[in-house]
């Protein structure tokens, strides 16, 4: 087998190019929505608060893209025993966690001029918050286990059951939900959106979405050289 | 029955960090190997891997009955003993539980252990135990089950001189009966074995 | 040489565990205990109104099975692990995940068995309809079932970390929010007279799927913690 410190330096070396490009475009794209996102119409009932959406949707999906990446790091890190996948999970896991935040505290802040309540226990809020409970747990064991690969296997299994789960929970708080008839406010599709909003809308997801991939690409790479620096010390140790 | 025991380019890993390089031997029924090497150069992490706890990073594990291959599935399960230097005893559990556990976990006859002078002890609690004596009580499993390999990792360090001899009068009838034995030693047994020494790998080839 | 079949080596460790989880650590009385303690905080925190006790009871009483649970599972592997008893299971001829489904069995039979027979009595106590003892023993046996299987995931997960046992908590609760979703449902379904056909056959579904999920997950994570 090739030996494992030449996959993540060969993938260092692919990528690192690919940065500048990345946060470049990012910000770029993330200027112009922005603009954009204050440009657009008012919505005709809920006026300036609309404008919300445009960070609340896109962290939502990232929230949800990043925890489903996470799981498909976790299969190759515990199936192929790629030690680039388990640098990957690691390093995307606590961004994840600050994107579901993001996503529920917006989520909230729109919800109150909307809905006229910061909270609502239907069963997508409730999954996003089961969602953070997930990353918190992740986040916890790869704190909680001193041996950084047996942090890792624990984190992916947990990840990986975690997925598989996600659905019944959903399911669960929503088959909850019809037994407390009367409980739900709105419905949970939303509103159907204005296209002169759907522009903004897609130029801020595509823009925070290029600029977590350069934010994950440098959290890997650190990632992969402090092994590799826990590697020498542990080496010099011994001498 | 000759058995034959072939490990070829073995690499493993402890975390992250590459222990062992490719190693290669080879064992056959009646031998002995004496593993040495200083501490953290990954004793341990062979004996565990020749166990089957831990899968290596590359290289084969293969053992051949009269030439023909036993399955990995079966050699475990049966053919491989493991005594590291933890006794693997649950202390609030007396002598006699935990025999009688592993004979009926394991298959094996509580009769064959009579030579280890367990008797007075067997209505203790395993925590009441001096540390020779819990080694002692580990060997019994050995005794109890015949298998074929024993993976010994320090099996002398608790005992005392008396039963020093006596465990490695065991090891020595155990090689005649045609089993094999890797331990794990600092002080050379007191029979001829085949020395094995690990050592570090090279910092090029552990990529640090 | 004589190899002990399956089937008796499995009964042999049942045996061993069940003994160990009847006689050690206090036994199924410290679950029994945490389970009556925390019913009784319920009146004191909530006030004696027992039209409002009584509709929650179901409820309240579901949630303390599952922190009772989960309690009593902490210590799940981590005995046989500190003490490498591990060593000697890993040799025999079970599968390293039957050794852990073999072992959270054993558990269940000796605490959640224990607690489920309790939990129609609290309930009434709480205020709860006598008429729904039965049904509630039913949904007791099958979610603490369920409570076992997962918890045991988060057990063998959480093994040899600093302060397990607050990390396999957090590990598991969201994973124990089906079973107790279908099995409060159940009760109220219960209480209103309504068929609660429906939320015991989804509390059945979720135990097989524990069942099946749980000895993979926990073989996985006790390889990877017995390296």
């Amino acid at each position: 087998m090739i030996n494992f410190l030449a996959n993540p330096e060969r993938f260092t070396r692919v990528t690192a190019p690919l940065r500048p490009w990345l946060v470049g475009l990012g910000l770029a794209l993330m200027a112009w929505g922005l603009y954009l996102c204050f440009a657009s119409p008012e919505d005709y009932q809920q006026g300036d608060t609309v404008r919300i959406m445009y960070i609340h949707v896109p962290f939502a999906y990232l929230s949800m893209a990043l925890y489903a990446a996470i799981g498909i790091a976790s299969f190759f890190g515990l199936i192929f025993r790629h030690a680039l996948a388990d640098a990957a999970a690691k390093a995307i896991a606590p961004v994840g966690a600050v994107f579901t935040v993001i996503a529920l505290l917006t989520g909230s802040l729109w919800g109150k001029p909307m809905w006229g309540t910061w909270w609502e226990w239907d069963g997508r809020m409730t999954s996003v918050l089961v969602l953070l409970l997930f990353y918190i747990g992740y986040i916890a064991i790869h704190n909680a286990i001193e041996d950084e690969q047996r942090a890792a296997r624990s984190a992916a299994i947990l990840a990986l059951v975690g997925l598989i789960n996600l659905p019944i929970i959903k399911f669960s708080v929503e088959w909850w939900n019809t037994l407390h008839q009367g409980a739900s406010v709105f419905r949970a599709d939303g509103p159907t959106i204005a296209p002169a909003m759907l522009w903004p809308l897609f130029v801020m997801i595509a823009a925070t979405h290029i600029l977590t991939a350069w934010l994950i690409l440098v959290r890997i790479d650190s990632e992969i050289l402090a092994r590799k620096y826990r590697a020498l010390r542990a080496r010099l140790s011994y001498n | 029955m000759p058995h034959i025991l072939m490990v070829t380019d073995l690499s493993l890993r402890k975390g992250y960090n590459l222990l062992i390089h490719k190693l290669n031997f080879t064992l056959s029924s009646g031998e002995a190997i004496g593993l040495t090497g200083e501490n953290g150069v990954g004793k341990t992490t062979l004996m565990r891997t020749l166990a089957g706890f831990q899968t290596p990073d590359s290289g084969a594990i293969c053992a051949t009955e009269n030439d023909v291959q036993i399955e990995s599935e079966i050699w475990w399960s049966e053919h491989v003993h493991f005594l590291g230097h933890q006794d693997a005893l649950s202390p609030a559990r007396t002598v006699s539980q935990e025999l009688e556990f592993q004979a009926a976990y394991l298959g094996g006859d509580l009769g064959k252990v009579a030579p280890l002078n367990l008797k007075p002890l067997l209505d203790l609690e395993t925590r009441y135990l001096s540390a020779g004596q819990k080694r002692r009580l580990s060997c019994a499993r050995l005794l109890m089950a015949p298998r074929l390999l024993w993976l010994l990792d320090e099996p002398m360090a608790p005992l005392d001189s008396a039963h020093r001899a006596l465990v490695a009068e065991l090891m020595q009838n155990h090689l005649e009966e045609g089993g094999m034995i890797i331990a794990a030693v600092h002080d050379a047994l007191p029979f001829a074995t085949t020395g094995l020494r690990l050592e570090r790998p090279a910092r090029e080839v552990a990529g640090v | 040489m004589s190899h002990p079949s399956l089937l008796s080596a499995s009964l042999a460790l049942l045996k061993r565990d069940l003994s160990m989880t009847l006689t050690r650590g206090g036994g199924p009385l410290l679950a029994v205990g945490f389970f009556i303690t925390l019913m009784a905080m319920i009146p004191l925190s909530l006030g004696p109104d027992s039209s409002l006790l009584s509709r929650i009871a179901p409820g309240v009483t579901w949630l303390c099975l599952a922190l009772s649970t989960l309690l009593s599972l902490e210590r799940l592997f981590e005995r046989d692990y500190d003490d490498a008893v591990f060593d000697v299971l890993r040799l025999g001829p079970l599968p390293l995940e039957l050794v852990a489904l073999l072992k959270c069995l054993s558990q269940w039979l000796g605490t959640g068995l224990i607690l489920s027979l309790l939990t129609p009595l609290i309930m009434i106590i709480l205020g709860a309809e006598p008429s729904l003892a039965l049904i509630s023993l039913v949904a007791a046996l099958l979610g603490s079932l369920s409570f076992a299987l997962i918890g045991g995931i988060g057990a063998s997960l959480a093994l040899g970390a600093r302060k397990g046992g607050v990390l396999m908590a957090l590990l598991v609760l969201p994973f124990y929010v089906p079973p107790v979703i279908f099995g409060a449902g159940l009760m109220q379904a219960a209480q209103i007279s309504a068929s609660p056909l429906q939320a015991l056959s989804f509390l059945a579904a979720y135990a097989l799927f524990a069942l099946a999920l749980a000895p993979i997950a926990m073989g996985a994570a006790l390889r990877s913690a017995l390296n």
